[in-house]
């Protein structure tokens, strides 16, 4: 009977007891988060940029899609903040609502080449031998390559579109992140406890995915965040060069490839996507950069 | 009566629980652009001995003679080079993979480091019933009560059960390696150093622990240490090895009153007596150092540091034999060394 009471009210002692080293722990991570300035200025951009993305629709004043020939090559006014294209588009709103397509063009880039360069570096890491020559050698092929050259290679092969921009950046992307759980998998498969989860009868893809893959994810999300920029460069180029997106959609980069021919005269076409690609590349690279410090060992405590 | 039991103790433990043949593990030494393999590190080289059911055998020898290497490869944690390890008549180094998997429970292991071999992700309670999960015994809700049944069992309360590794002390550690071990209902638990990484107190604390749940769950244990007073108090027979080979194997109280191995017996002179009064002249200081285990010596291992080698010492490799009842050494002049051991 004793025995039970105290169990109940230590329970919730317990807990708090038991979460305060994991609160403290987010509490000096707020901190060193709040005095990288850079990683400050980065998140602010990027929430700004995913919250433009979610309320896109509410936002834009007109339709970012269908021409208005009486309104076309307007400078910037009142009425068309940013102006409008050679088609009478509201610029202001194609950028806005171009948010969203970059936005799910980074979320998809992040998610197969993360996952998948993921899934074969912890392979490779972890079975070793000829497993990894195989993976890490078709991994060397790829980066052999220029990466812009080879998605721009992949884009033009399988033809211009949404789909095929994201297949063809994360076929390019995911060596990075093959080669740093590769790493990781390495460093964590000699450690002694693997050796004593597989002393206790676990198998090889239980001890890979429940206990060495966990462990390889936190470098991997770290370098994902810097490759954002990247993502949404490589994505702009492809299309500005008329390898991405297709024309109506409002991409950036091709945003930019449209107004190039009016650049001296109608400079706002090129100019405001050109910006908004610039804002966003910046926030992302801040904001990698200062989650990298933070994560260092060497800058907490 | 009581007489009766002692005889059936004694019959049951005289039946071999493990037996490891002419067992091999030698490491292969890469060198050049290409990794040619230009020699071997011979770990351990052709060791036999066996365990008796219920019996604890400690394994003793200094760092780098193939104590851990062995229990590893008993446990096919790595696998050897040539011999075999028969648990209850079954080969276990001919056994598939998959085959090995149903014997992994029997046979368990306590590492040496409690801090590096705990998932440090993971909770208390998912560490001990990882083994549970692997074989597919029971539902969560079961597996847990068996780990609130293990961490009583092994003197830690189950309200601890959601803590992390880092949030337990080294002893307490210890304990949840012995409950990860334990919960699996093994008959042989290999336990590599595994009180060597903790305070001398809580040495005490996980021996009398151990000696416990052999008394009640019929354990066997092999017990790898290269601390002699340790391996004394826990050990009902000794093996002591040297550079990969095993040079005696003897009853406890056999090995410390009459070692044969002259190897044995400057270890038993170097192990610390903790009373300063004691003036020891008895003390053997070896010369040199241990020879590389990549290029032994020839013949007897032993004889460029022993002070009682012969030329025949340097040609010939004196075989394991059993010169006395359940004494067994490797040495030429173990005659002599009855003689000097008066």
């Amino acid at each position: 009977m004793k025995s039970i009471t105290i169990e109940k009210r230590g329970k919730l002692r317990d807990f708090i007891a038991r979460r305060k080293p994991i609160i403290e722990d987010w509490k000096h991570t707020l901190y060193l988060w709040k005095s990288t300035k850079l990683a400050m200025i980065g998140t602010v951009i990027i929430v700004i940029f995913i919250l433009i993305a979610i309320f896109a629709p509410i936002i834009v004043p007109y339709d970012p899609i269908s021409s208005n020939m009486s309104a076309r090559l307007q400078p910037p006014s009142w009425d068309h903040l940013f102006g409008t294209d050679q088609f009478g588009r509201d610029i202001f709103s194609r950028v806005i609502v171009g948010s969203r397509i970059e936005l799910w063009i980074i979320f998809l880039v992040s998610l197969i080449s993360g996952g998948l360069g993921t899934f074969l570096g912890v392979v490779a890491g972890y079975f070793g031998k000829f497993v990894d020559e195989i993976i890490m050698r078709i991994t060397d092929m790829f980066l052999a390559f220029p990466s812009l050259v080879l998605a721009m290679a992949f884009a033009a092969a399988l033809g211009p579109s949404l789909t095929n921009t994201i297949i063809a950046i994360s076929v390019v992307g995911w060596t990075v992140f093959a080669r740093l759980a590769r790493a990781e998998a390495m460093k964590i498969k000699k450690q002694p406890y693997i050796e004593a989860i597989r002393a206790v009868g676990a198998g090889n893809s239980r001890i890979m995915f429940l206990h060495v893959l966990p462990m390889c994810l936190s470098p991997v999300l770290v370098q994902l965040t810097l490759r954002m920029g990247t993502i949404i460069l490589t994505a702009a180029g492809l299309g500005f060069l008329g390898l991405g997106v297709r024309p109506p959609l409002p991409e950036w980069g091709s945003m930019v490839s449209d107004g190039r021919s009016y650049l001296v005269a109608q400079w706002w076409i090129s100019t405001f996507p050109g910006i908004a690609i610039a804002f966003v590349v910046l926030g992302f690279n801040f904001l990698g950069d200062g989650i990298r410090d933070i994560m260092d060992p060497r800058l907490r405590r | 009566m009581e007489k009766l039991e002692e005889q059936k103790r004694s019959e049951k433990k005289s039946e071999i629980l493990l037996e490891v043949k002419n067992l091999k593990k030698y490491f292969p030494i890469k060198a050049g652009v290409f990794k040619r393999t230009v020699g071997w590190v011979k770990a351990v080289d052709d060791i036999s001995f066996f365990i008796r059911k219920g019996e604890t055998l400690g394994l003793v020898g200094e760092s780098g003679c193939g104590k851990t290497t062995t229990g590893q490869t008993i446990l096919r944690l790595i696998e050897p080079t040539a011999g075999s390890v028969h648990y209850n008549g079954v080969d276990l180094l001919s056994l598939s993979k998959r085959k090995m998997k149903k014997y992994r429970p029997k046979l368990q292991v306590i590492f040496q480091d409690p801090y590096s071999s705990l998932d440090p992700r993971m909770r208390a309670k998912d560490i001990i019933a990882e083994g549970l999960k692997s074989a597919h015994i029971g539902s969560r809700k079961e597996r847990y009560e068996m780990v609130k049944k293990y961490m009583d069992r092994v003197g830690l309360s189950p309200l601890y059960m959601n803590r992390f590794p880092h949030e337990f002390s080294g002893g307490q550690r210890q304990r949840i390696g012995i409950a990860r071990a334990l919960i699996l209902n093994p008959e042989l638990i290999v336990c590599d150093e595994a009180v060597s990484a903790l305070d001398v107190s809580i040495q005490a604390q996980i021996l009398n622990l151990l000696d416990d749940l052999q008394k009640d769950f019929n354990l066997t244990y092999l017990f790898i240490a290269h601390d002699l007073s340790v391996v004394k108090h826990i050990s009902d027979r000794i093996v002591v090895m040297y550079l990969g080979k095993i040079v005696e194997i003897a009853n406890k109280h056999e090995l410390f009153i009459n070692p044969l191995h002259p190897y044995t017996k400057a270890l038993l002179s170097a192990n610390p007596i903790p009373d300063p009064t004691v003036k020891r002249k008895d003390r053997i200081i070896l010369q040199g150092d241990v020879p590389s285990p990549a290029n032994p010596p020839s013949g007897c291992r032993f004889h460029p540091r022993c002070w009682m080698a012969k030329p025949i010492c340097s040609q010939k490799e004196p075989p394991l034999n059993e010169v006395q009842p359940d004494h067994y050494v490797a040495c030429h002049f173990w005659k002599e060394m009855i003689e000097q051991n008066g």
